[in-house]
């Protein structure tokens, strides 16, 4: 399941579009994974404030979806473009990549809440597309 | 037996309470048939879903998008034993229908997502939480008669 070049442009205009609200979607959509998904919080255990929304999540969403953005300018070539965070991801953070998924299901959620009239199905499923490539992109280096 | 707290009972109740069935029924089966196209394979007889367009006007399946939501309220009506509610239509997918149990998630996704678009910000975190407990429990039960 790869994006095809409309689905790319897609994505990107979405992106851009909302891309003056992007650290709330990130510090919403890390809220929501940790309340929605509880077992999420064993990555984050040694924060001292693991409310979701307290400073070190807020800012843990903001980093989270400054990488999504840095996946989109990649688009085209989202393995090689992300060969650093993948390794982030495999060698040092080994986050399962179940919850790959599980915070993409978050930021489709937050989209949906705050673009309702944006976020269309047609538009829902480049972007669920891009972000599996995304998680796909990050497992690159696990084994 | 699943346990509810008052808290999961409200937030489920009240966001029941806001939704018009027809209304999210047929955004919800069409969005899923629109972002996983291979849950068309159980609609072949409801005429033309050749593009995103003519899903979102198909009448028959906003007819069944209704259907969904009204089977979604008799869990709502009996929270507490829900497995059971469900054996008839459990039975109904796997022996009837043939349904891939995996594709109710795909549909609960969905309904969450469309639920999330009609209230905003008011789909709190704990809410959210809430609701997709309630559509896990959902899932399980439809999957429990299939052998």
């Amino acid at each position: 399941m790869s994006l095809s070049a409309k689905e790319k442009v897609i994505v990107k205009d979405f992106f851009e579009k909302v891309s003056t609200r992007s650290d709330e979607i990130g510090a919403e959509a890390l809220a929501r994974l940790i309340v929605v998904y509880p077992q999420t919080k064993s990555y984050f255990a040694h924060w001292k404030d693991l409310s979701p929304k307290g400073a070190p999540v807020r800012k843990h969403g903001i980093t989270v979806m400054g990488g999504v953005y840095e996946a989109v300018s990649k688009i085209d070539d989202l393995a090689g473009g992300l060969l650093t965070l993948s390794e982030l991801h495999a060698f040092m953070l080994r986050v399962d990549p179940v919850n790959f998924k599980i915070l993409s299901h978050c930021i489709l959620v937050v989209l949906s809440m705050l673009f309702a009239e944006e976020f269309t199905p047609q538009i829902h499923v480049a972007v669920d597309k891009f972000l599996a490539l995304l998680a796909l992109a990050l497992s690159e280096k696990y084994r | 037996m699943v346990e509810w707290t008052d808290k999961e009972r409200a937030a489920i109740s009240d966001i029941f309470s806001k939704l018009d069935y027809d209304e999210v029924g047929q955004k919800c089966l069409s969005r899923c048939l629109i972002v996983y196209p291979w849950t068309q394979r159980y609609f072949g007889a409801f005429g033309n879903l050749y593009n995103a367009e003519a899903i979102m006007n198909n009448p028959l399946i906003a007819k069944h998008g209704t259907t969904v939501l009204r089977g979604l309220e008799r869990a709502l009506n009996n929270m507490d034993d829900i497995k059971n509610t469900y054996a008839e239509l459990s039975v109904l997918h796997s022996e009837k229908l043939h349904v891939d149990p995996d594709n109710f998630k795909l549909l609960s996704d969905c309904l969450t997502i469309v639920i999330a678009a009609k209230m905003g910000t008011t789909f709190t975190p704990e809410y959210q939480a809430s609701f997709q407990k309630f559509l896990s429990v959902v899932v399980s039960a439809l999957g429990k008669q299939y052998h």
